[in-house]
């Protein structure tokens, strides 16, 4: 295969990859987040609140690897 | 070309054209035609037309060769400036006149209290009060630039790079104007050593440096990454269309793709409150909060 080629089954798998670390991350964030919530409603404010805040930062470091599948891709 | 390729003239935009373009020279449908509206342009698209804005010559400044000719994100930055400089001035006249306001003042005020309270006070504490209007303007300028490119013929300039790298230049002069102005050079450089062993000081050092330099780079790849990457996830499902080569396969990713654009109104707060919000937390860093010794 040529170059070309590599390139775009990279980005495939590397986007893929980067979505499991994301959705693993941010699902884990998220259950504790709801148990939190459960377990004492009038903190559900500031947790979800600092839920928003992991979520944006965590989303961060996957766009980051997105950022070189989308440059593989675009070769 | 049947006529299935064409769109009928209502839903003639400039995507269109491109297609029709491609289409008319035989080519095969091209992603990257559509991502070219993710790029910045020299020209500027408006309901009826566009408008080629004129490009001057490079500006030569001390031995730089700078093209300050204004191109479409550059557009949308002016805009977005224009915009908040004059929604802050009218709120604030007529707070001025009427310590209770209502309205568009109401709003703006909304907005000002949620920075000062939940973002500046929580972070910086009361030291921090005075870079109020610098967070509070990094919050509106993000917000309004974001969302300026969900509207139809607009694009977010926090879609470039560049913008973003600009941004979080800014961001990072501040974080460590704040330190300065709050420790004192001496203590900010003393800062660098991390409060180790002295022998340990030529891996604390350059460590400590990079650190501060990864802050502001992680700020500038999350809110580039994260408006370019809406916008692209939209043409992509736009692009579908084009490859079923129909138009009435039309209504299934145009409906994904409002409730995507919904999304994006979303991550455009979410993404502007988290740029401001980073930023004041990394200025509260630098600014000793009276009772901590030397905590990192």
């Amino acid at each position: 295969m040529e170059a070309t080629a590599y390139a775009y089954l990279a980005a495939g798998f590397g986007a893929g990859l980067v979505i499991l670390g994301a959705a693993f991350g941010i699902g884990k964030l998220a259950s504790s987040a709801m148990e939190a919530s459960g377990r004492q409603p009038e903190v559900a404010g500031a947790v979800r609140t600092s839920m928003i805040i992991a979520a944006a930062l965590i989303e961060g470091a996957t766009f980051f690897a997105l950022a070189i599948c989308i440059l593989l891709a675009l070769k | 070309m049947t006529d299935s390729l064409t769109p009928p003239d209502s839903l003639q935009t400039s995507l269109a054209d491109t297609t029709a373009v491609a289409a008319r020279h035989g080519e095969e449908f091209d992603f990257n035609h559509l991502l070219e509206h993710l790029y910045d342009s020299r020209t500027l698209e408006f309901p009826g037309g566009h408008w080629d804005i004129p490009a001057f010559p490079p500006v030569q400044i001390g031995g730089l060769t700078i093209d300050l000719s204004i191109t479409k994100h550059v557009f949308f930055l002016l805009l977005a400036a224009v915009l908040l400089t004059a929604a802050a001035v009218t709120a604030s006249r007529r707070i001025r006149k009427n310590a209770v306001p209502t309205g568009f003042a109401n709003l703006v005020e909304v907005f000002v209290v949620f920075i000062r309270d939940e973002i500046v006070l929580t972070t910086m504490g009361p030291a921090g009060l005075k870079y109020t209007p610098f967070i509070l303007t990094t919050f509106l300028y993000i917000l309004i630039m974001n969302l300026l490119g969900l509207v139809p013929f607009g694009a977010s300039a926090t879609g470039n790079i560049s913008v973003t790298a600009g941004l979080a230049l800014v961001a990072f002069v501040m974080i460590q104007v704040a330190a300065i102005r709050a420790q004192g050079l001496s203590h900010y450089l003393a800062h660098f050593t991390g409060g180790v062993a002295w022998w340990l000081w030529p891996i604390m050092i350059p460590i400590e440096i990079l650190g501060i330099f990864t802050k502001a780079f992680a700020l500038c790849m999350r809110l580039f990454a994260n408006m370019s990457g809406g916008h692209i996830v939209i043409l992509a499902l736009l692009g579908f269309i084009f490859l079923a080569k129909s138009i009435y396969f039309a209504p299934i990713p145009v409906i994904f793709v409002v409730a995507i654009n919904l999304l994006e109104v979303l991550v455009a707060f979410i993404q502007a409150y988290v740029f401001a919000m980073l930023t004041a937390l990394f200025m509260g860093l630098g600014i000793p909060q009276g009772e901590e010794e030397h905590g990192h």
